[in-house]
């Protein structure tokens, strides 16, 4: 059984951001990074599967420049067999439709049983790619799972809906799962088994052989959301800062009367 | 322009966003026809063309069948727009329909500007005004981003459609997460905990403050995911929507979807480290101080007044 898990590398979300001189996307300057949060979930279902059906094999793909081989190497360190890095330093001008072609470019005829991905990135958060994938290879898909079972080429999930309902949805082998945030609990990978990942196979791919759409769409600009008036920042002495809040809500509220 | 309306129904009731997709089109002053995989003994308040499917044949959930559908109204309807909410029902098929189309499709639009759709980036610290190079596109709207000025009202002229074959995807039914004990949509104070809290026994000190305003302790997604906080207690789209008279977030960034939950609240105090947090767009006021230090002490001067 193979499966694929594609990743992505996404700046810490509590940076400060800063826009880029092109004024289309964020700077890259300054930024912690990080396996996008949704797609450690994706990492860790295909592991859990993996132990499940031992003979699985599980191939990790991530689009990006040389950084990203570091969260590469943290999905081959959580348990993930080989990876695929697919070489572009401006990832960030490829529009989901891109994304998704290239990855299926590069997933057809290949026999992948399962391809998982998270629902969504946490910084362009489009939630189109991994359906997207499911439509250029037409594979069934599922998005937003928050339970995954697998048993004899059948997956049983649960779909998280609005409001604290789930839907109980099955479907056959070969798919596309997209991973929504409490699918499980993402491991983190321990020493030996970052020695180990040292090792394991990582095959560059140019992102030219692969890229063959051409995007619909593009960003016009990027910009700070307008602060919305009225809003008080406090700031200082904690001390001083307590009082002031009780303050504040003695004469703006009446929870304290 | 004409405006294809995809509306959503649950369980045999349209859902509140459908009517959001008539306050966007609008605002675009297009022409609207509207697709409803649902009940005619539930139709929505619309004055236009209904294209319905019945949902006890089709299923609420059977994305390949309701794609099929919304193609066929496409193809019959000739739209440049197809709209749809941005939920676990929209999201999921809307990617479909688009790539069907060869359409462009815009994610989350949460404004229009310059005539062009805007969409939150970077868990909502900053906007991306998109450039569509299609003719035909597709849009899914943020949650809450586009209200009805008007109470929707009309009967619609409802066009009744065959159901398709069924898709690989089959629909076993709904369940209900567990849901008991605490309803803090009759809290009159929520204090909620977010991933800033650190670690999960600082929910202590969250739950104190609570108890000294009151009120009702919450928690924000990330610190139900981790298992500090019981999913009954989650405020946010996947969990409870709450109107207090005051709301405090502690330590909580402002995910879309946790203020989807508690923006309606009278009054909003956030307290957070970072002075750009999300939150402080709609914080009547943000406390700029760690948490672990500040709220102990906030909790000690209440219960000493």
């Amino acid at each position: 059984m193979k499966i694929l898990v594609c990743i992505k590398q996404v700046p810490d979300m509590e940076a400060k951001f800063k826009i880029d001189g092109a004024g289309t996307w964020y700077a890259r300057t300054d930024l912690a990074w990080r396996m996008n949060e949704y797609d450690e979930y994706a990492v860790e279902q295909a592991i859990q599967l993996k132990e499940q059906e031992q003979e699985a094999d599980i191939t990790v793909l991530c689009i990006g420049g040389e950084q990203v081989k570091e969260t590469i190497k943290k999905a081959l360190a959580m348990g993930c067999d080989r990876a695929v890095h697919v070489a572009m330093e401006a990832v960030s001008s490829l529009e989901p439709l891109q994304i998704a072609g290239i990855i299926a470019e590069f997933a057809r005829d290949q026999g992948f049983a399962l391809i998982f991905t998270g629902m969504q990135s946490q910084d362009r958060g489009s939630g189109q790619v991994g359906l997207l994938v499911a439509e250029f290879l037409t594979l069934p898909a599922v998005s937003t799972v928050v339970e995954f079972a697998y048993e004899a080429g059948m997956a049983t999930v649960r779909r998280e809906l609005e409001g604290g309902t789930r839907a109980c949805v099955k479907v056959a082998t070969p798919a596309v799962i997209t991973c929504q945030l409490g699918l499980n609990s993402p491991r983190y990978p321990t020493l030996p088994n970052i020695m180990k990942a040292k090792k394991k196979e990582l095959r560059t791919i140019p992102a030219g052989e692969l890229l063959k759409v051409a995007p619909r769409q593009e960003t016009a600009k990027l910009f700070f959301p307008e602060k919305r008036g009225g809003g008080e920042v406090l700031e200082g002495e904690i001390g001083e800062l307590a009082d002031r809040v009780i303050q504040i809500l003695k004469e703006k509220t009446t929870v304290l009367s | 322009m004409k405006s294809l309306l995809i509306a959503e129904s649950r369980q045999g009731k349209v859902l509140g966003g459908s009517y959001e997709l008539m306050a966007f089109a609008g605002e675009l002053a297009s022409d609207t026809v509207m697709f409803l995989v649902g009940s005619k003994e539930a139709l929505p308040a619309y004055g236009g063309r209904l294209y319905l499917a019945d949902a006890a044949e089709v299923g609420d959930y059977n994305p390949e069948a309701h794609r099929e559908l919304i193609l066929q109204v496409i193809a019959e309807e000739n739209p440049e727009m197809v709209l749809f909410c941005h939920s676990s029902y929209g999201w999921d098929l809307a990617p479909r329909v688009a790539s069907a189309l060869g359409a462009a499709q815009v994610s989350e639009v949460v404004a229009l500007r310059d005539g062009m759709p805007v969409v939150p980036v970077c868990n909502g610290k900053l906007r991306r005004q998109v450039q569509v190079a299609t003719t035909r596109r597709v849009f899914t709207l943020q949650a809450g981003a586009f209200s009805p000025s008007a109470e929707p009202s009309g009967t619609p002229e409802v066009i009744k459609m065959a159901a398709p074959a069924p898709g690989r995807v089959e629909f076993c039914g709904y369940e209900q997460a567990a849901v008991g004990g605490v309803d803090l949509g009759k809290a009159s104070v929520v204090v909620s905990a977010g991933r800033g809290i650190g670690k999960p026994e600082n929910v202590k000190m969250v739950a104190e403050l609570a108890r000294a305003l009151g009120g009702e302790y919450g928690a924000s997604r990330p610190v139900v995911d981790a298992e500090w906080v019981e999913h009954n207690r989650q405020v946010g789209t996947t969990g409870q929507s709450v109107a207090p008279k005051l709301y405090v977030a502690c330590g909580i960034s402002g995910a879309i979807q946790h203020l989807a939950g508690m923006k309606k609240s009278e009054f909003i105090v956030a307290i957070n480290t970072d002075r750009d947090a999300p939150i402080g767009e709609i914080a009547d006021l943000l406390v700029v101080a760690d948490l672990k230090q500040f709220v102990p002490l906030l909790t000690a001067k209440l219960q000493a007044r």
